[in-house]
C-alpha cells in the first residue's frame, strides 16, 4: 500500500520537475515580477530622460521644471552636432577609427592575457600562486588617483606618451576582470580538467579547447567592463596630438562651447553611450547556460 | 630553543626544495602567468608601490620629493579635522550603501535569472543602465533634489502639505549625505551585478533537479542550499568590488552636492584626496591619505571574506 504511494509520489515530482521551476509558488512569482516592474521604471528613468533631451528642441530643453518626454521630438541636435564635428581639422571618422581601434585591441588584449593568467591560479597549484593572487586582489584597493603621477612617470620612461600602447598595454592588465576570470573559473569542475589532461590535452590546449568555451559567460562579461573601460577613457593624459585623440574626448571638445551647445551636449550623452549599451546587449543575450557541468556526474 | 631552530631550518630548507621542484615541473604555469605578470607588475604595483612610497615626503609634484618621515599621518590624524568628517562620512556611506548594495545587486540578479531570455536581456539592461549612464546624475540635482519649488520632491511634499518652504536638499548639511546615498543605492547594480548575473547562469541545473528531490521546498530554501554555496567565489569578487566603491565613494557627493560641499558635510575621504592631490598639488599628502584608506579597505575586505565563508552552512 505505502510502497504504491512512494511511487506514486515520486512519479508526480517527476512530473513536476519537467516544469520550468518545480518549487515556485504563482503568488510568488507575481510579486516577483510587479516588483522587478516598478524597480525597473526608476531605474531606466534617467537614461529615459536623457535619450528625450537629446530629441528635445532649445526652448524645451531651457524648461524649468523640465518635461520627462519631448513635446515636439527633433533630430535638431543631431544635426548641428554633425555640422560642428565637421568643422574639426582632425575629420571625425578619425577619432571614432582611433577609439574603435584602441577598445578592440584592448579588449582582445585583456581578454586572452588576464584569463591565461587566471586559468593557472584558478586550475594549478604552482609556487607563488596564491601570493599573486592575494597581492592582485588587493592591489584592486588602492585608489587610483594618487597612482597617476608614478604612471606617467613609467609610461614616459618607456617612450609611450603620445602613443596608443599608453592606453593599450595597462588596459591588458585590468586587475577586475582577472580577479573575476578566477573567481569563476573556480567553478569549473575539476573532472573534466582532469579528464583532458589524461587524454593528452596539453595546457594550451585546456586552455582554449576545454576552459574557455566552458565559461563563456565570464568572458562575455569581462568584455563588457573592458570595453565600458576603454571607450569612456578620454586619456587626456597620455595623448596629445590631435590626429590622436579619442572621440570621448573630441565630444568633450565640442561641449566646451558652453551654453551655446546645450542642446548637442545633449545628443553627446546618447552618441557615447549607443556603443557600450550595444556591446552590452549584445554579450548579455549571448549569456546562456553553458555546458560545463551539464553531462558530467561524479 | 637551538634544537628549535634547527629544526625550523631544515623544515624552511625542505620545503624550500619542494617548492623548487614544483616550481620546475610547472614551467608552463609561469609561461601563462608571465604576460599578464609583467603588464601588472609595471602598471599596478610599481605605482601603488611609489606611491606608498610618496606618503612619507613632502612632494608637490614639481619639485623632487623631500622625505618628511611621518608627519603626513601625523598632520592627517591629530590636526586635520575635515579628514576627520571625511572618514565619518565615507564610513556612513560605506556601511549603508555597501551592505544593501551588495544585497540589491545580487537579489535582482537572481530574480532576473529566471526570466525568460529575452525578458531577462531587457531587464539586464534596464537594471545596468544607471551604471552605463554615470554622466546623468545631474538630473538628480537638477530635477528630483532641486532646491527650489520647482523641484520634484520638494513640489511633491508642498503640494502634499508637509512643507511649506522648499528645502535645499543638496546645500542643507542636515540632508546632502542622504540624498547622495539613495543616488548611489541607485548606481550601486554595477560590476558585481553582471558578476552575479554571470555565474548565475553557471550553476548546474542538476544540483537543482537533485535538490527538489531531496526534498527542497522553496526558493529561499533552494537560495540558500544551492545557489549560494555554488556561487562563492563571485560573491567574494561581488564584495571586493562593492567595498572599493563604497569606500572610493567621491563622484556622486562632488557633482551633487558641490565641491567643496557645506560644511563639508558630503566630503568623503577620496574627495578629501582629491582636493589634496588635484587641487592644492601635494602629492605626498594624498598619498598618505590613499594610503589609509588603503588599509581601511583591506582590514573591511579581511572581515566580509571570513564572513562569506560561511555561507550556506
Amino acid at each position: 500500500m505505502s510502497k504504491v504511494k512512494v511511487e506514486k509520489e515520486t512519479q508526480h515530482k517527476l512530473k513536476l520537475l519537467k516544469r520550468r521551476k518545480p518549487n515556485r509558488s504563482r503568488v510568488g512569482d507575481f510579486f516577483v515580477y510587479l516588483f522587478l516592474v516598478l524597480m525597473a521604471i526608476a531605474m531606466a528613468f534617467p537614461l529615459v530622460f536623457s535619450i528625450n533631451s537629446a530629441l528635445k528642441p532649445l526652448d524645451e530643453l531651457f524648461k524649468v521644471p523640465p518635461t520627462i518626454f519631448a513635446l515636439n521630438p527633433t533630430l535638431d541636435n543631431f544635426a548641428d552636432l554633425f555640422v560642428t564635428m565637421g568643422k574639426s581639422w582632425v575629420p571625425f571618422s578619425r577619432y571614432i577609427f582611433n577609439t574603435v581601434f584602441i577598445t578592440v585591441v584592448g579588449t582582445a588584449g585583456h581578454l586572452i592575457i588576464a584569463s591565461m593568467a587566471a586559468f593557472v591560479v584558478a586550475k594549478y597549484d604552482f609556487p607563488g600562486c596564491k601570493t599573486f593572487f592575494a597581492i592582485s586582489v588587493t592591489s584592486l584597493m588602492f585608489t587610483g588617483m594618487v597612482t597617476q603621477i608614478p604612471n606617467y612617470v613609467i609610461i614616459n620612461a618607456l617612450g609611450w606618451i603620445d602613443t596608443y600602447y599608453a592606453i593599450i598595454i595597462p588596459a591588458f592588465a585590468s586587475t577586475t576582470g582577472f580577479y573575476f576570470m578566477k573567481q569563476f573559473m573556480e567553478g569549473l569542475p575539476t573532472a573534466l580538467i582532469e579528464a583532458a589532461k589524461i587524454d593528452g590535452a596539453n595546457e594550451w590546449r585546456l586552455f582554449i579547447g576545454i576552459v574557455m568555451p566552458n565559461v563563456k559567460p565570464a568572458w562575455l562579461t569581462m568584455i563588457i567592463y573592458s570595453v565600458q573601460g576603454l571607450w569612456n577613457n578620454p586619456a587626456s593624459m597620455y595623448i596629445y596630438s590631435e590626429e590622436r585623440k579619442l572621440l570621448v574626448y573630441a565630444l568633450n571638445q565640442v561641449l566646451a562651447g558652453g551654453i551655446a551647445r546645450t542642446g548637442q551636449g545633449a545628443a553627446v550623452s546618447v552618441i557615447i553611450m549607443i556603443v557600450p549599451v550595444l556591446t552590452f546587449i549584445l554579450s548579455e543575450s549571448q549569456i546562456l547556460e553553458t555546458m560545463a557541468s551539464s553531462g558530467l556526474k561524479d | 630553543m637551538k634544537e628549535y631552530l634547527k629544526k625550523y631550518w631544515t623544515l624552511r630548507k625542505h620545503n624550500f626544495k619542494v617548492g623548487l621542484k614544483k616550481a620546475k615541473r610547472s614551467k608552463m604555469c609561469y609561461l601563462f602567468l608571465l604576460p599578464y605578470a609583467v603588464i601588472f607588475f609595471m602598471f599596478v604595483i610599481l605605482p601603488v608601490i611609489s606611491s606608498i612610497f610618496l606618503s612619507f615626503t613632502y612632494y608637490n609634484v614639481l619639485e623632487t620629493p623631500r622625505f618628511i618621515g611621518l608627519d603626513n599621518y601625523f598632520n592627517l590624524i591629530l590636526q586635520d579635522d575635515i579628514f576627520i568628517t571625511g572618514v565619518k562620512n565615507t564610513l556612513m556611506i560605506a556601511i549603508i550603501t555597501g551592505p544593501l548594495g551588495y544585497l540589491a545587486s545580487f537579489l535582482f540578479a537572481w530574480l532576473i535569472n529566471e526570466l525568460p531570455r529575452w525578458l531577462r536581456t531587457i531587464a539586464i539592461v534596464v537594471f545596468y543602465a544607471p551604471s552605463i549612464a554615470g554622466t546623468l546624475i545631474n538630473i538628480f540635482s537638477t530635477v528630483i533634489f532641486r532646491g527650489d519649488q520647482y523641484g520634484w520632491i520638494n513640489g511633491f511634499l508642498i503640494e502634499a502639505g508637509f512643507i511649506d518652504a522648499p528645502i535645499l536638499w543638496l546645500s542643507n548639511p542636515k540632508y546632502m549625505l542622504w540624498i547622495c546615498m539613495i543616488v548611489i543605492l541607485w548606481q550601486s547594480l554595477g560590476t558585481g551585478f553582471l558578476a552575479f548575473v554571470a555565474s548565475l547562469q553557471n550553476v548546474d541545473r542538476a544540483y537543482y533537479e537533485a535538490g527538489y528531490i531531496d526534498g527542497i521546498k522553496n526558493r529561499w530554501q533552494e537560495l540558500w542550499w544551492i545557489t549560494l554555496p555554488n556561487m562563492k567565489p563571485t560573491l567574494m569578487f561581488g564584495a571586493v568590488m562593492t567595498i572599493t566603491n563604497s569606500f572610493g565613494v567621491s563622484a556622486i557627493p562632488m557633482a551633487l552636492c558641490g565641491y567643496p560641499s557645506t560644511d563639508y558635510a558630503a566630503r568623503t575621504i577620496v574627495t578629501h584626496l582629491y582636493d589634496y592631490g588635484i587641487t592644492r598639488f601635494e602629492m605626498g599628502y594624498a598619498s598618505a591619505i590613499a594610503t589609509i584608506l588603503f588599509f581601511m579597505m583591506i582590514l573591511c575586505n579581511k572581515a566580509i571574506q571570513s564572513l562569506i565563508r560561511r555561507v550556506g552552512t
